[in-house]
């Protein structure tokens, strides 16, 4: 078994005194792990850092293996790591797919909104462009919000809350005696408001629904902590 | 058969060390077993001698030999400057290069999201505490230049930024680097790191 793509690496871990045990996210299979050879030697050590774009070859006996990696670097994105925002960001953005995205399935939407949020991490307006990869992300497991219009009434205009259980927009006149029960609707979600306050509290409605929606379907498992160190950071 | 089998142990005991495995552990024994007075012995009496005394300084982390490592009972390194680093390798790696003149904190480890290693896991704690206890001017932080270092040396300069001057080491090119061998990271780094001459 072999192929090759390009990935961005998402993790790498020790396996031995000289090899690592790495995982990347490519366009055509996916996240997906296998060794590195050499992956601690002080050439590579550099290059296996999260976030780094790499063409990798993966080889195996059998598909199920957890195979070698030839690992070449395309780009490097150490620079993310001398600011703690954009760091907390790529923390979790790697870690949420990690958490999320099961092994060997492909999502190649994701893996080019994953590439364009990751590259605009040296813009300022990267934290919209990661709140929409969450709503993609949601989207794309299953559990994608519907804002377009009130579930209500129908109706495109003065959408201000969120039902909690359907993920469907609601307008003010339609909330009425529930407007306390539902999240509230912030404009970045829909691309409109550039505010961190705005962004924050998109990012509520994004985690409500990866903790209630996504969480039980994996386990239960809590979600990163580095989301939420993203989320501090943010809201400073 | 008592001998053989203590032979055998004692090669899977040497083979589980970093550095060797089964054919070097068996290399070493042989060694030691034909040197017995002048390695074996020594070897066996100072590794005795250490697993009996050696302990955790209980101020800093660093390992040695009483409550109270050397570093921190010496009253000519509390000049106010407090060097963070992740492990114990990393302090004596500090110590070797003898140009850092006081005293450390080992943190015992780097913040982790993928492995679940928070704050509490390792010795901030015991570090916001040390900053206040011992009239701290500079926290250095040597961590290193991976993620979860950097990721561990942002939260500590979150932490204490407001009470005390944080630095970090310098990132950039090696002495003796060639910079057409160097990864992109660290000439990106370097560059943002440029100095007038």
């Amino acid at each position: 078994m072999e192929w090759r793509e390009a990935g961005v690496l998402l993790v790498s871990k020790p396996h031995g005194e000289t090899s690592t045990i790495i995982e990347v996210l490519t366009e055509g299979h996916g996240r997906h792990a296998g060794i590195v050879r050499g992956g601690s030697s002080r050439k590579m050590a550099p290059v296996l850092q999260p976030g780094a774009q790499l063409d990798v070859t993966w080889r195996a006996r059998l598909e199920d293996h957890l195979g070698m990696f030839l690992v070449e670097p395309i780009t490097s994105r150490a620079h993310l790591m001398s600011d703690r925002l954009t760091l907390a960001g790529l923390n979790a953005l790697t870690t949420l797919i990690r958490f999320a995205l099961p092994e060997r399935e492909p999502h190649p939407a994701l893996y080019r909104q994953t590439l364009t949020v990751i590259d605009m991490m040296d813009q300022e307006i990267w934290p919209l462009a990661y709140l929409r990869w969450e709503l993609s992300l949601l989207d794309e497991l299953g559990f994608g919000l519907d804002l377009t219009c009130c579930a209500v009434t129908g109706v495109t205009d003065g959408l201000t809350y969120i039902s909690p259980k359907s993920g469907r927009a609601v307008a003010t006149e339609a909330a009425g005696e529930w407007a306390n029960k539902l999240l509230p609707f912030s404009p970045a979600l829909i691309g409109a408001g550039t505010s961190d306050k705005d962004i924050g509290n998109g990012l509520k409605v994004t985690g409500h629904f990866l903790q209630t929606r996504l969480a039980p379907a994996l386990g239960n498992r809590p979600l990163p902590d580095a989301r939420q160190r993203l989320i501090d950071l943010l809201s400073r | 058969m008592s001998a053989p089998n203590d032979l055998e142990n004692l090669i899977d005991l040497m083979a589980r060390l970093p550095g060797l495995g089964p054919r070097s552990a068996r290399r070493a024994v042989l060694h030691l077993v034909k040197k017995r007075a002048l390695t074996l012995i020594p070897l066996a009496d100072a590794i005795a001698r250490v697993a009996e005394t050696a302990r955790e300084c209980l101020n800093c982390g660093n390992i040695g030999t009483t409550d109270l490592c050397p570093i921190c009972e010496s009253e000519k390194r509390a000049n106010g400057e407090l060097c963070v680093v992740e492990d114990v390798a990393d302090l004596w790696a500090m110590e070797r290069a003898a140009v850092f003149k006081g005293r450390y904190h080992v943190l015992g480890g780097t913040l982790s999201a993928l492995d679940a290693i928070g704050p509490a896991e390792l010795r901030i704690p015991k570090l916001i505490d040390r900053v206040t206890t011992e009239s701290i001017s500079e926290i250095i932080l040597a961590l290193n230049a991976t993620v979860d270092g950097q990721t561990t040396a942002h939260y500590i300069a979150d932490q204490l930024e407001a009470r005390v001057k944080v630095t970090t080491l310098a990132q950039g090119v090696p002495i003796g680097g060639e910079l057409d061998y160097l990864d992109d990271g660290t000439i990106s780094a370097a560059l943002r790191a440029r100095k007038t001459v």
